[in-house]
């Protein structure tokens, strides 16, 4: 049995708000020079261009990325060999509340959906847990912005729908999120499981490296045609028109019911926000 | 074509503004995004008076990070505008000449905008700290307890954004994508 120390993980969550809300993670930087060297649109590569100059101006005069500092999502990986002195969800949102606070981060939750009171501290953050083998704790925070959460979507298809239906679902919640999500996007798509499994899924599909591929060999090429297809709507850098609308399309399986065909499509802004560490 | 125009906005700055320019803005604008305009709404339904005078002047939807010492804003990107569609028609026959947002627009404020000859602007999503630098001074002048949510003052010089929807109601964002492809 490993012991971790609650604080410990407080500060950790802490400085992963700031440096996520400032700092892009290299695969995603990388894929937006790749797109502003590659756009047709000028219009389209001046607003390429001006995301890649904010970019610079967030890191270096540390101004986040987006004034939607976001609701910071985590997934905890606990190792079922660890002992934490102390509540694990109370350190995670003692983490967000300091990082949030100390961070000059924005505050935009609120406590009730109907009452909408500000909490003031950007608490509480919504934690996925899962239990795995080993002595080890990783965790992994990515602060979702709401113009593109939004436009996310589950449809619930049917087996007869098939793969024309998947990606026709894909296709219409990006066209539909259009200049509202902030394109270019990432797209988080979850296939199977059940009505919360495949929601799941797309969230954790956004937290993947732009330009990595799925493991199952018809999920990896869909991603390739779906970037493709994308690109042809003519959407654009900001919805202004171009050949950039998304930056990746990661899409996660899960075997699901007999009756059923599940599908979630995430949608994420180029502020793909996720910092990982393991404690 | 680049312009650079001042706010409040004039008549004949209006008039020339076509779907698809790029355009500077320098002078006072306001901030407010959802809460602070379902107060105002609320108060316009009780036959108040609002805190701002609309009159030519552009509401920027924003709702900014906190501030660092010895900065007037922290990050300062535009909002989804269509959040609020529901209450922008009647701001617009009040007087309101321009909005500053991201994304699409409802019929309904399409039609006040070309009703009340106004203009709907964008600013690039996601380019808040770049943004935040053409900001020179922001102030809260109501709702202080809606935290970022507040409606702000802002002195902006060459604030950069585009045309979205003009006086005629031409829409870029409908024009653009068939060119796009």
């Amino acid at each position: 049995m490993r012991e971790i120390d609650a604080a410990k993980i407080t500060e950790t969550i802490k400085e992963m708000c700031i440096e996520a809300n400032h700092y892009l993670t290299k695969d995603m930087s990388e894929a937006l020079d790749k797109a502003a060297a590659s756009e047709r649109s000028p219009l389209g590569r001046q607003v390429l261009c001006q995301l890649k100059d904010n970019l610079d101006i967030a890191g270096k005069d540390m101004i986040p990325i987006c004034q939607d500092t976001g609701m910071a999502v985590i997934f905890a990986e606990v190792g079922q060999d660890v002992h934490i002195d102390g509540s694990l969800t109370d350190a995670i949102n003692e983490g967000v509340r300091l990082g949030y606070t100390e961070g000059y981060l924005r505050k935009s939750v609120v406590r009730d959906p109907l009452d909408r009171v500000n909490t003031g501290d950007n608490t509480p953050a919504v934690i996925h847990y899962d239990i795995v083998p080993g002595d080890g704790l990783k965790l992994t925070l990515a602060p979702k912005g709401f113009g593109s959460e939004n436009m996310s979507r589950i449809f619930m298809l049917k087996p007869a729908d098939g793969e024309e239906g998947v990606k026709n679902a894909i296709l219409t919640a990006v066209k539909d999120a259009g200049p509202n999500a902030c394109p270019p996007m990432v797209v988080g798509v979850g296939i199977g499981g059940t009505f919360e499994k495949c929601a799941l899924l797309a969230k954790k599909a956004l937290t993947r490296p732009a330009g990595s591929r799925a493991e199952t060999e018809w999920a990896a090429n869909m991603e390739e045609e779906m970037l493709e297809r994308i690109n042809k709507t003519g959407i654009g850098p900001g919805g202004l028109g171009g050949t950039t609308t998304a930056l990746a399309v990661n899409i996660e399986t899960y075997p699901t019911h007999i009756a059923g065909l599940p599908v979630a499509v995430n949608i994420c802004c180029h502020v793909n926000r996720h910092s990982v560490r393991e404690l | 074509m680049d312009r650079h125009i001042s706010a409040p906005l004039k008549k004949e700055d209006i008039d020339t503004l076509k779907s698809g320019d790029y355009v500077y803005i320098s002078g006072t604008i306001y901030v407010a995004r959802d809460a602070a305009h379902k107060r105002m709404d609320e108060l316009l339904d009780a036959g108040g008076e609002l805190p701002i005078e609309l009159k030519d002047n552009v509401i920027y939807y924003m709702g900014p990070s906190t501030a660092r010492e010895g900065r007037p804003i922290g990050s300062a990107g535009p909002t989804t505008a269509s959040r609020m569609d529901k209450y922008t028609p009647r701001l617009l026959d009040l007087g309101l000449k321009g909005m500053i947002g991201k994304g699409r627009r409802s019929a309904e404020v399409k039609d006040a905008i070309v009703r009340n000859g106004c203009v709907y602007f964008a600013a690039v999503g996601g380019a808040g700290a770049i943004l935040s630098k053409a900001i020179i001074s922001s102030e809260v002048v109501a709702y202080e307890d809606l935290g970022t949510e507040a409606i702000r003052k802002l002195e902006v010089k060459d604030f950069p954004c585009i045309v979205i929807i003009d006086k005629d109601g031409n829409n870029l964002y409908e024009t653009v994508i068939e060119e796009g492809r």
